[in-house]
């Protein structure tokens, strides 16, 4: 049952992964990024990670998305259907494939693709919670590169505010 | 009930069908029938009568209303975009509509031996004996709601008219600003109540006859939840995607017939779920005298709530004007979320100290 339920959203995931790169128009790329985004997030739910699925949804789906879209159309791009780059399709491509082809191997040399067994068992989410695992490892094993990407965060408010405000 | 499908009996099943289709009829019903209250409500705070002709007292007015909609011609404008064009009401409704899953609207009744805790996405786990529900709920909340956006942003873009795309460029501006200031303002709560499991936080509020509910230990958030979330869902006094005197009628200009009405329900339905969540979250879910004794209550006590806070969101209506633009994102970004911060350091301080 899983894994028929797997097999369908992964097919929804990879037609929309398409469509994101194909569709001609670029809002309805964006829409199939959005759906792409969820399918991620179905993945997240199915590995007992609900905090990550909602988190996906939150940040990649609600937040980052509504700005693309935002941009795409208050700069109204028109569609160039005339213009066609059968050369960097071409080039792409090669790119694409022996990319894979490396991934593919990689993955089947290293160890990188062996699962790992983990403290963390489903049972133990289902009754602490995720969010509080989550919590828990972020803000004791992981507390320096948390506070660090909070400043790298501040750093990118400050920087934008001061690109886009030249006077102050 | 011996049957057991996939390793759950089939109680749960039947169960969950039931559950799913009592929460659905609730939210549809109730956005039938906000729409006549809303009118009757405004008319006689502005001493008229509102809708009187059809049934008793117009009783029968949003079925006329839907009739009527539902007959009328559909047109597609022909510059239009027609995939999102036809995408964007259903976009709209879905995460109205599925963010009751998560409401608790009633603690867990027992009907044949089988405990069914009264609400969507939960069950009950006999081996474990507790109620488990969805561990994320409130970020499933947010998560949805911060989906909605897309359904005007479309509908604005896809019409391809200059009104349409000013209410879909306000709209997503807007939702974007108040998401955030929403999200910040029940992080204090989150502090309180230590948990992000709707169930949970109802749970937490039952004891001393009301006096434990967070509207009481946050009256700030509350408030903040409140006016921000109503800013999210374009309510007015923050209706300026739809605002009739500036933009004909917003996003929604160009559409007709159901895709029209859907807007319409989708409208309202943000409506019951944001009243609903703030009931949950602030004013006790379904807590109330003799709800865990009597746990049909339960549900009683949350509906009046819920009915509460629409008939309040009416009275805003009737008496608020409407926000211009600049005073809007000003209150969005420099008034409430600085107050939102600073409502979580002075929790986390209290917190602290106690």
């Amino acid at each position: 049952m899983e894994t028929l339920f797997f097999v369908i959203i992964s097919l929804v995931a990879i037609i929309s992964a398409i469509l994101v790169i194909t569709c001609k128009n670029p809002i309805n790329s964006a829409l199939s990024l959005i759906m792409t985004f969820f399918c991620l997030a179905t993945y997240y739910v199915m590995l007992d990670a609900p905090f990550m699925a909602a988190i996906q949804v939150m940040v990649y789906a609600g937040a980052i998305m509504v700005l693309i879209v935002f941009t795409i159309m208050l700069l109204n791009i028109r569609v160039n259907a005339t213009q066609k780059h059968s050369h960097k399709v071409l080039l792409g491509s090669i790119l694409g494939i022996f990319t894979l082809i490396n991934t593919v191997v990689l993955l089947f040399k290293s160890q990188a693709a062996k699962p790992v067994v983990g403290g963390y068992t489903g049972e133990m989410i289902k009754n602490i919670g995720h969010s509080e695992l989550i919590g828990r490892e972020m803000f004791t094993t992981f507390l320096l590169p948390f506070e660090i990407t909070s400043i790298l965060l501040l750093v990118a408010i400050i920087g934008s505010v001061i690109l886009a405000k030249k006077k102050i | 009930m011996g049957i057991e499908i996939l390793g759950l009996p089939m109680m749960y099943y039947i169960v969950m069908v039931v559950k799913v289709l009592v929460a659905f009829v609730f939210v549809l019903l109730t956005v039938a029938y906000a729409t006549y209250a809303e009118r009757k409500i405004i008319g006689h705070m502005q001493v008229r009568l509102g809708p009187m002709r059809t049934g008793w007292h117009g009783l029968l007015q949003p079925i006329a209303d839907g009739v009527k909609l539902f007959f009328k011609e559909e047109i597609v404008p022909s510059q239009a975009s027609a995939f999102a064009f036809l995408v964007a009401p259903l976009i709209a409704l879905v995460p109205a509509f599925i963010t009751f899953a998560v409401i608790p609207f009633g603690g867990t009744i027992e009907l044949f031996g089988y405990k069914i805790p009264l609400q969507v996405a939960a069950y009950y786990d006999t081996t474990a004996g507790q109620v488990f529900d969805v561990n994320v709920g409130v970020l499933y909340i947010l998560a949805m709601s911060s989906l909605g956006v897309y359904g005007i942003v479309l509908a604005g873009w896809a019409s391809n008219s200059k009104y349409s795309l000013m209410g879909g460029l306000r709209a997503s501006a807007q939702m974007i600003s108040y998401e955030l200031s929403a999200g910040l303002s029940i992080v204090a709560v989150f502090m309180l109540s230590g948990t992000l499991s709707l169930t949970k936080i109802v749970e937490l509020q039952s004891g001393f006859g009301g006096f434990e509910w967070y509207i009481f230990k946050q009256p700030l958030a509350a408030f903040m939840f409140f006016v921000c979330s109503l800013a999210e869902i374009n309510r007015t006094p923050f209706d300026l995607p739809e605002a009739e005197t500036e933009l004909v009628s917003g996003f929604c200009t160009e559409y007709s017939s159901m895709k029209y009405a859907m807007f319409f329900m989708a409208e309202y339905a943000n409506m019951v779920t944001v009243c609903a969540l703030t009931a949950t979250l602030f004013l006790g879910g379904w807590n109330g005298p003799f709800a865990v004794a009597v746990p049909l209550l339960g549900p009683v006590y949350f509906v009046a709530k819920v009915y509460f806070l629409m008939f309040f969101c009416m009275w805003i209506r009737a008496t608020v004007p409407r926000y211009r633009y600049d005073q809007l994102m000003h209150l969005g970004w420099k008034v409430f979320i600085p107050l939102a911060l600073v409502n979580i350091v002075i929790t986390g301080i209290i917190g602290y100290f106690i």
